[in-house]
Parts: structure tokens; sequence; C-alpha cells
């Protein structure tokens, strides 16, 4: 059972120093809009996340409340604009930035998508999808050498929720995911929504999809909900929109992966039509009940 | 042209068949999935321009501004995955927007709600104190060769129209109903705090400000305000950024020696 995720020691200049792993407990997506309440409660929560590029600014209140919110809480910064799944390398410039936010904030995790969102100078603000072969394996290994070598620290790599598959694929999603963990020693976000929807859309059963992931370099878990629709046939589509509570489907999956992995740190990705406060923390500590109830409970924050 | 490169191309043109080499697990169609990617792009751009330029929205409507934006968001998606910056030149493009051109202000609102944003996350720095004001002004003769440094969040927008009562309207400050749109407003933007000001100043305060921002010493920043309103003392502009803590160093001319 793997739960800690020790920092990569790198012998290329690790700026970033040790910092520990995030606590194996609930987390929740950090919002402006609840920043004071956070502040002012100091909610028994795990950990706090935010997206990287939201906090790609000078100054301001959005530093302001981090700092102090971080001064409370451990933290995850995930990335969203990195681009690692794409054709070009990473933005040198981006991981600069990057490299100046982690520095800044020390948090306990950095991940990105196997995905990409730029091309030839654009960017779309969506996670799209890649094709699986030797070509793109290649490909995405050497951008996450590149990045864990920048930022002198291990990343984890989020399995991503699709809608379409390409013809040109040769190797399955797990198995891609499996090698670019094997070759690069990244770890893993399991986004066990993402398995889920990808599942629904792709025809396969997510409890069979789930084991050939590399389970075993889980460094934190993602759990959120989706919207639904239906493709040309009528067949349900689901839609990755964080913008609803994690169905009882996605906390079904998470129930099993906590009996096989034990607790992992759990976020609850909520990105959309953001309820208040409360209602979130209570899908938190519902996560942090299934963790108590199934898992040995052997925190190791 | 390889997967990715037309896929991208299939993003942002509405025109672009769903690109070749995507399948899906029944065999059917999978244009309609491809939609889905299409529309998670251009609504998430759109709502991007839509937390930025909130006023611009209530002034159009929910409606008008998604299709203005959509247009815009198709011929000029971001160069950058900071989307906080997003749409620095949409209030352009709204000038020269033809179904908008009926609404002569709606460019300067948005400029307006830009320079908001360029405010709430600009660069934090330390005012200067009442004290260190006084010691310096009391010098009379060194006056006009002194130079202001300013809060980094600070800017000034000369409008033809009645750009702050109208932002103020929608924040419910003064009734819409008694805006004149056409009637020409200066506004002064900063952050005070953690908050953002919009202030209206005089054509002739906001002139000397914006001299000041551009590093003029205060001599010539005065100079420039009295070319508009000969009456200009600058008094009330020092006393307006002390106040708001926008006065962060103050830099002495440099005497011949
Ligand atoms: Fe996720």
């Amino acid at each position: 059972m793997t739960k800690d995720i020790p920092c990569m020691q790198r012998s290329g200049g690790a700026s970033v120093s040790r910092v520990g792993a995030l606590p194996a407990r609930g987390g929740l997506g950090l919002k402006p809009e609840h920043f004071q309440t956070i502040l002012e409660h100091l909610p028994a929560l795990g950990f706090f996340e935010i997206h990287a590029e939201n906090y790609m600014v000078a100054g301001g209140p959005f530093h302001h409340y981090l700092t102090r919110i971080r001064s409370h809480y451990p933290l995850s910064i995930h990335g969203v604009g990195l681009s690692i799944g794409g054709a070009a390398p990473p933005d040198e410039a981006h991981l600069d930035r990057l490299a100046a936010l982690l520095e800044r904030y020390a948090p306990q995790s950095f991940s990105e998508h196997l995905a990409w969102s730029s091309h030839g100078g654009a960017f779309f603000n969506d996670l799209l999808p890649a094709p699986y072969h030797a070509g793109t394996l290649n490909r995405v290994c050497e951008h996450i050498d590149r990045v864990q070598e920048r930022l002198g620290r291990r990343m984890l790599i989020e399995n991503p929720a699709t809608y379409v598959e390409f013809v040109e694929s040769t190797l399955g999603e797990g198995e891609f995911i499996t090698e670019l963990v094997r070759r690069t020693g990244c770890g893993l976000l399991l986004d066990i929504n993402n398995v889920h929807v990808s599942c629904v859309n792709h025809g396969r059963d997510p409890h069979a999809f789930i084991q050939t992931l590399p389970l075993a370099a889980t460094g934190q878990i993602h759990l959120a909900g989706f919207a639904e629709d239906l493709d040309a046939d009528g067949h349900p589509l689901l839609i990755d929109s964080h913008g609803a509570p994690v169905a009882e489907a996605v906390w079904e999956l998470f129930r099993t992966v906590v009996q096989q992995l034990g607790p992992l740190p759990t976020l609850i990705e909520r990105d959309n039509d953001i309820p208040a406060f409360p209602v979130l923390l209570a899908e938190a500590r519902r996560a942090e009940a299934v963790m108590a109830a199934l898992g040995d409970m052997a925190v190791t924050a | 042209m390889n997967t990715q490169a037309k896929f991208a191309a299939a993003l942002l043109d509405p025109a672009c068949p769903c690109p070749s080499g995507l399948k899906t697990w029944t065999g059917g169609d999978p244009a309609r999935r491809f939609q889905v990617y299409r529309n998670n792009v251009v609504a998430s751009l759109i709502d991007a321009l839509a937390d930025t330029f909130p006023v611009t929205l209530e002034l159009v409507g929910d409606a008008f501004f998604r299709a203005m934006a959509g247009v815009f968001v198709r011929g000029c998606p971001p160069r950058s995955p900071i989307l906080a910056f997003y749409g620095d030149d949409f209030p352009d493009f709204i000038g020269s927007f033809p179904p908008a051109a009926g609404l002569a202000y709606l460019a300067d609102v948005a400029r307006l709600e830009y320079l908001r944003v360029r405010a709430f996350h600009a660069a934090d720095s330390m005012p200067i104190g009442a004290a260190e004001l006084a010691g310096v002004l009391a010098d009379e003769s060194a006056l006009p060769g002194l130079r202001l440094r300013v809060h980094p969040s600070l800017s000034v927008l000369h409008s033809r129209s009645a750009v702050v009562s109208l932002w103020a309207a929608h924040q419910g400050i003064g009734s819409l109903a008694q805006v004149v749109p056409s009637e020409p407003e200066t506004a002064l933007v900063l952050r005070h705090g953690l908050e953002v000001d919009v202030i209206e100043v005089s054509p002739a305060a906001g002139e000397c400000i914006a001299a000041i921002v551009e590093g003029l010493p205060l001599g010539a920043a005065v100079a420039r305000a009295s070319s508009i309103d000969e009456a200009f003392d600058p008094a009330g502009v020092l006393g307006l950024l002390l106040q708001k803590s926008a006065i962060t160093a103050l830099i002495p001319s440099r005497r011949e020696s």
C-alpha cells in the first residue's frame, strides 16, 4: 500500500525542499467566495487545492488570502495549463511561473493532467484528449521528465475524462499511464469521476478498467460530479462538469479503491455552480467517513 | 495536418467538420461527441469574459453578450493560460463590433472593468506615511522636481461617456435612470487595501495623475493639468492619493552639484 509520496530527490538542484505529503484525509478546492469563511472558522480539513494558473498574478487579495490559508492547511497545487499531453514541449515561461508559485507556497503536492490545452499559441481552457501509442508515450514521458526536472520534484499525473477515442491509438489508457509512471517516476492522481465518466462514454466496466491503472502509485484522489447527455446514437454521454455533487456510482468506486489502497488524500472537486461552503465540507466529511470505515486509518500526516 | 492540429482547428471554427480519426465504442458518429469539446472551449472562454466584464454583460443582456463574446473568442482565443487577464483587447473589439455601435459607452465601460481586474491582481506595495509626505512638501522649492511613485494598481481612464456613473449604478450606487451616458467622465482606478476603488475625478486631476504615473515630475504633471483647467490645484490630487495609500515612494529631483 502506497500512501506516502516522498518528494523526489533530484541531483539537478531541488529548489523545493522536502515538504512532506498531503494527509490521507478529505480536501476541498479553494474558492475565492469561501476565503473569509475558511479563515473565520478554520474547519477541520486535510488540505486545500488551488488551480496554479489562478494564482499566477502579481499581488492582491488572492495571494493575501492564500498566504493566510496556507499557514493553517497543507496545500495541493493543481495545474490546468501545462498541456503535458500536447505535441509541443511544456512552455518554459509557464514552467518558470509554476516554479515561482511552488517556491512561494511549498505545496505538499503538484499535479497536472494527461491532456493538452494549448496549440499553436492558443490556449483552449479545456482538457483535450491525446491518442495513446508509442509515439505519444515517448513524447509525454519527455514532457513529464522536463516538468519534474525544472520543478525539482515529483509530480502526479491525472487520468482524463474523455468523450472520443482515436483510431490511431494502440495502447489502452491504463497501459499508457502505467508506462508513464514506470518511466518517469511520476505518481498518479486518480480521478475516480473521470474513470466513471470515461468508462460510461466508452462502454467499459469501471471496476475492471480501474485495475489497469498503476494504483500503487496513487498520491491523491479526485471525486467530482458530472452532467448527463446522450450521444448521436442515444447512448449515455457523461460530461465532466465539476458542477454537481459526487454521484453514488463514483462513491461506490471510491469505496472499492479505499478497500484496496487504504486512505488517501481525497479532494472534492467543484468548479461550477459552487454551493455554500458547508455543502462542500459535508462531501469532504463523507469521504473521510468512508476512509474511516473502510481504510486502516493509518493517517500518515 | 497532424491529429492535434486538426482537432485544434475544428474547436474554434464551427464551419470546420468534425476531425477525422475519431471513433466511438458503438461505431456511431463521433461528431456529436466532438461537439462537447467545442462547447466546453467556447462556453468556458465566454464565461471567463463574463467574469471580467459583468457590467458590460448587464448593459447588453446575457444573450447579446454571449453572442458578442463568442465572436471574439473564436477570433482571438487566449494566448496565455492565465485567464484572469484574458480580454485586454475585448474593449477595442466591442468598439468596432457593428451590432454594438449604438452603445457608444459600452467599450469604455469594458475598459474600466478591465482596469479593475488589473488593479485587483496588481503587485502589492507599501504606501509612504503622511509624515514623510508632509516633510517633503515642506520644501516648496523642491516640489516641481519631485517625482511620485504610485501604487502598481493605479490607472486613469478618460472617457467621452459617463463610465463611472454607469458602472456605479450597476453596483447599486445611484440610479441608472439618472445617468446621462454621453456626459464625459474621468475614472481613477486603484486598489486600496484589498478593495478596488473606482473614483470619478476631474479631467485635469486625471491628467495630472496620468502624468505622475508616466513618471513626470510634479511640476510637469501640474502643467499638463493646467492646460486643461487653468485653476487646477494639485493639493486635492495629492490628498486623494495619500488618503488612498497610493503614494509608495517620493523621489526628489537630482540636484546638480
Ligand atoms: Fe480531477
